[in-house]
């Protein structure tokens, strides 16, 4: 029994749980059982809130029972990224500088997750403040595959992205700076959606790069992804960069698409997001998809993108350059982990200096240096101004593919997940993973990777799809409607064919 | 390095004489908002440390700033009573340093888009030229927070053995007004430097947009300073003197700059491009950081704050709703209350024109209410080492005091009495009359007594007077005063004992 609720859709779950066919405290349970047998390998969270998520589970019981409205995913739970601040929950963002913080408040999209009724298993690893393509930059140890324990589960969110594929949670927060919600997503063959620049608050959202970080849905289905995406979306008057609009219609949309017909959608090949460095499982089985997209109705066009071939250039240079503003606060003077000096006088600034020697890994203060760097006085315009220039003319690149497609779509990632250990060492090879996503961090589109199938090696690949800032609607449309057909071809979700999990006998 | 700073001192008349100083001014202003620039931690003087921070004030992670607007607007006024050009769009930057008072380690303030530009400010010098102040721009930023050195000697940090930090004032909002050099000032830079500073003091206060209070550190001025051979030099180096806070330091620090940076450049030496601290003890300044390898602040556009874009119909509404200016205001009430160019001055300087403009409104005579607020209360003022606006006594309190002497009821002198009263908190002036049993004696029965009893005490008088000699009838106004303890009108006595005699 245990095992089928965990493997229910939230959507699913949340209906079962509205019909009272079983309680919000039973489908909690399941799921915190499913963590203690199976993430010991796993290792997806670091940090499980049992007792908060069975009280909240059983609040919502007692409203529904007093026959109060709820939300559809009330009391479904979720399991939340670690850099996402939780009130009396540790949020550590994978560092040891924040290793035992425990924040004083919630970030908004938490608060609208406690007022939606949504048990909150725990909090997910990490790479170190989101910075990396495998989890492996995690000062608390690596997050593995469900699909393959030697494998990596993708980065920065391979916790949320290996819980979700691992049934650990129906639902996950992710957050996505240059494709950590989309590449694990892909990597793990689950759905994963980066919400419209501005569309979810980041209120809350231990930041890397401002003006890139966005937060939204990890789930396993398309649907599931709307829900959740339409639940923490929209204005937070706390963030200055949040859109002042209602979410766009994204449960509707995937619900229209899921009938799977797609008349009329003019679907953009982006040229630049193919060919070389791309595995040959992925492209096939991504371009299977575009004939399945030709099938269902979609027009397919060929779209250029010039610019994105600097893309992954000026990502290195913006993100690096607010990142080293950003975590310039982790200093040990307020919160945190607090370092003194081994030998000399104990200054603030040498206390400082200790404490984020000792606090950050080697991924943060490559990137701390790399934009102290960009951002230094006579280097600003060569580095900093030049990047955005390149963000302004990929976003112009953008405009013009809309102006010829509806949406535009490419694999979410060049390959399959890689072993551990196997580009750790290069860091110019771990960024080229995020080729493909970046674009629409910069751009502040809107982007979804879902399940394509399994490549050669038998791990399976992503299919993302774009779609014009605000219009995040479209995507959920193309997306559900490309997930009914490959559902319906492989017999069941692509998450069936991952080999079970070994579980530990549960001393309860 | 010291080299610069140890050789003498040159007379400021030598050092004006033979040097052009120009100066450069920065006035940092706290805003009066009710909370802080970007979040909605509530502002108040004196709280309990660390008690009036958010996560946001505090710099903890994941907090994210919202512009406050209220303080848009108080910096949009500040711009147009300086005359500035209102950006239609301007930004916030980040401002990278590290320091514990810096919750974020950035202070997020403008940098390359202030929200006002290119203004004048004409200020009025203490014998009335009017000299004007070319403003660059005026900018919205954040305060840091406030660190106590604990246990050196001196307060510093320097020997402490620990510091505290509150962040009470950390993200008050601030506006900063950055001058562009302040030439053709000669031997009179001081003055322009403190009346600059004061004109701006006042229109904060006008503007209602700070409590500008020099002590608290709501007003901040820090003061460059360079000299120069000649005005057809180029600029000469300067130097930084920060935190001058009050009128009359600002006049100091610049009057010894001009001597020191004199002395060094008579010495053939170059003056050090540094920031210097004013010794409100003894009148000096000391080297600071030295700001040639200036720290490297790495600005760049706030990521987390859209532009701020004030509408020209909002700035034009602001503009409509702005106060009267101090000076222009000073000139009005000057014609209407038709006071000389020196008493005008006085006043001013005696920061009486408000209190004078209030009793005047409750009814008084200009001329009545100038001769109590600078003389009587003025003197009482000067005793008790207050300023006019602390004496416990208002302006519609001295207005009714006047009105008693103007009916009559009262004297000059008994009126110094009721103020007494109304100063020991008996009441207003009516009350005080009636309780001390002040009032000027009119019922001519009772003068009458007196009078009789006076002139049969003194029957030479009565004598003399009827002789035609009407000199001797002080000695009975004086016996009548006395024995009325001067509460009757003197030029009713005069009357009724001139009658009494029969003249």
């Amino acid at each position: 029994m245990t095992n089928d609720i965990t493997r229910l859709s939230a959507s699913d779950l949340g209906s079962a749980l509205a019909r009272k066919e079983l309680s919000s405290v039973e489908a909690t349970q399941a799921h915190l059982d499913r963590i203690a047998a199976v993430d010991g390998d796993l290792h997806a969270f670091l940090h499980v809130s049992t007792q908060e998520a069975l009280a909240t589970a059983a609040d919502v019981d007692a409203k529904r029972a007093a026959g109060e409205e709820l939300h559809p995913l009330a009391g479904v739970p979720i399991a939340v990224k670690d850099v996402v601040v939780t009130k009396g929950l540790p949020t550590t963002a994978g560092s040891k500088i924040l290793e035992n913080w425990v924040p004083p408040y919630d970030a908004t999209l938490v608060e609208r997750l406690k007022g939606a009724g949504l048990p909150i298993l725990g909090k997910t690893n990490m790479d170190e403040f989101a910075m990396g393509s495998s989890t492996e930059h995690s000062a608390f140890g690596n997050t593995k595959n469900p699909w393959d324990l030697d494998r990596i589960p993708g980065g920065s969110g391979g916790g949320s992205a290996a819980a979700v594929a691992g049934f650990e949670a129906p639902l996950a927060i992710g957050t996505d700076t240059g494709g950590s919600i989309r590449q694990p997503g892909a990597v793990t063959g689950t759905v994963g959606v980066k919400p419209t620049y501005g569309g979810v608050s980041r209120y809350g959202l231990i930041a890397m790069a401002s003006s890139l970080d966005q937060a939204g849905p990890v789930t396993r289905t398309v649907l599931d992804a709307a829900l959740l995406h339409e639940l923490i979306g929209g204005h937070d008057p706390h963030d200055s960069t949040s859109i002042d609009e209602p979410v766009p219609g994204v449960v509707a949309a995937a619900r229209q698409g899921a009938t799977g017909d797609l008349k009329g959608v003019r679907v953009g090949v982006v040229t630049e997001l193919a060919g070389e460095g791309y595995q040959a499982g992925v492209s096939a089985r991504f371009d299977e998809s575009l004939e399945q997209l030709r099938a269902l109705g979609a027009e397919i066009v060929e779209v250029s993108c010039p610019s994105f071939r600097y893309a992954l250039d000026a990502y290195y240079l913006i993100m690096p350059a607010e990142a080293s503003s950003n975590l310039a606060k982790f200093d040990g003077m307020r919160f945190g982990l607090r370092v003194e000096p081994a030998e000399g006088p104990v200054t603030a600034e040498r206390v400082m200096g200790a404490t984020r020697g000792a606090g950050f890994g080697d991924e943060v203060k490559r990137r701390v240096i790399l934009g102290t760097y960009a951002l230094s006085a006579g280097y600003y315009d060569a580095y900093y101004g030049s990047a955005q220039k390149v963000r302004t003319l990929i976003q112009r690149d953008f405009a013009a593919a809309f102006a010829k497609a509806d949406v535009l779509v490419s694999p979410t990632a060049p390959t399959t997940a890689f072993k551990f250990g196997e580009k750790l060492d290069d860091p110019l090879a771990m960024y080229l993973n995020d080729v493909a996503t970046i674009p629409a961090n910069l751009a502040g589109v809107p982007g979804m990777s879902l399940p394509n199938g399994l490549s050669d090696d038998g791990l399976p690949v992503g299919f993302q799809i774009l779609a014009p800032a605000k219009a995040d609607d479209r995507m959920y449309r193309v997306g559900a409607a490309l997930e009914a057909a490959l559902e319906s071809r492989w017999g069941g979700p692509l998450l069936n064919k991952a080999p079970e999990l070994k579980t530990t006998e549960l001393a309860r | 390095m010291t080299a610069a700073t140890t050789t003498g001192l040159v007379s400021y008349e030598d050092a004006v004489r033979r040097y052009d100083p120009v100066l450069g001014i920065e006035v940092h202003v706290e805003l009066g908002t009710r909370t802080k620039m970007f979040c909605a931690a509530e502002v108040e003087f004196g709280g309990e440390p660390n008690t009036q921070v958010t996560p946001v004030s505090l710099g903890l992670p994941g907090a994210l700033p919202v512009v406050n607007g209220k303080a848009v607007e108080y910096a949009i006024r500040i711009g147009l009573a300086l005359n500035c050009t209102i950006a239609e769009s301007c930004r916030f930057a980040r401002k990278n340093y590290f320091y514990p008072d810096v919750p974020k380690n950035f202070q997020t303030s403008q940098y390359d888009e202030p929200i006002a530009y290119d203004g004048w400010l004409d200020v009025e010098l203490e014998d009335g030229t009017v000299f004007r102040v070319e403003i660059e721009r005026a900018h919205m930023e954040e305060d840091a927070g406030k660190n106590t050195h604990v246990g050196g000697s001196t307060g510093r940090i320097h020997g402490a053995e620990y510091s505290l930090v509150d962040y009470n004032r950390a993200g008050i909002p601030l506006v900063e007004i950055v001058t562009r050099p302040i030439e053709g000032a000669g031997d009179r830079a001081p003055e322009v430097a403190r009346a600059y500073v004061q004109t701006l003091r006042d229109i904060f206060r006008t503007l209602d947009v700070s409590e500008a209070r020099m002590e608290r550190g709501n007003v901040r001025a820090d003061v460059n300073l360079s000299l120069r051979t000649s005005p057809d030099a180029p600029l000469g180096t300067r130097t930084e003197t920060k935190n001058v806070n009050s009128f009359r330091s600002i006049e100091r620090a610049v009057r010894y700059e001009v001597s020191r940076q004199a002395g060094v450049l008579d010495a053939g030496l170059p003056v050090i491009q540094e920031t210097r601290h004013f010794h409100e003890e003894d009148g000096t300044t000391s080297p600071g950081r030295v700001k040639s390898d200036a720290e490297d602040y790495r600005y760049f556009p706030e990521p987390d704050l859209v532009p701020v874009a004030p509408s020209r119909e909002w700035v034009e509404e602001i503009r409509a709703a702005l106060p009267e200016m101090p000076v222009a205001r000073r000139r009005r009430l000057q014609g209407e209350w038709g006071y000389a160019d020196a008493e005008m001055r006085d006043v001013v300087n005696a920061g009486a024109v408000d209190l004078i403009e209030a009793t005047v409104a409750a009814g008084t005579s200009a001329a009545g209410a100038r001769k109590w607020w600078m003389g009587e209360l003025a003197r009482r003022a000067k005793q008790d080492e207050v300023t006019l606006e602390d004496l416990s006594v208002t302006p519609a309190q001295i207005a009714q005091l006047q009105a008693l002497v103007e009916s009559g009821r009262i004297n000059d002198k008994i009126a110094r009495q009721v103020l007494d009263g109304v100063l020991a908190g008996e009441g207003d002036p009516e009350a005080v009359v009636v309780a001390r049993g002040l009032e000027v004696v009119s019922d001519d029965g009772a003068l009458l007594t007196a009078i009789d009893e006076a002139l049969a005490a003194q029957p030479d008088v009565v004598e003399k007077v009827r002789g035609g000699n009407q000199g001797p009838v002080g000695a009975i106004i004086g016996a009548v005063m006395k024995a009325t303890k001067g509460q009757a009108d003197a030029k009713r006595v005069r009357e009724l004992v001139l009658d009494r005699i029969g003249q």
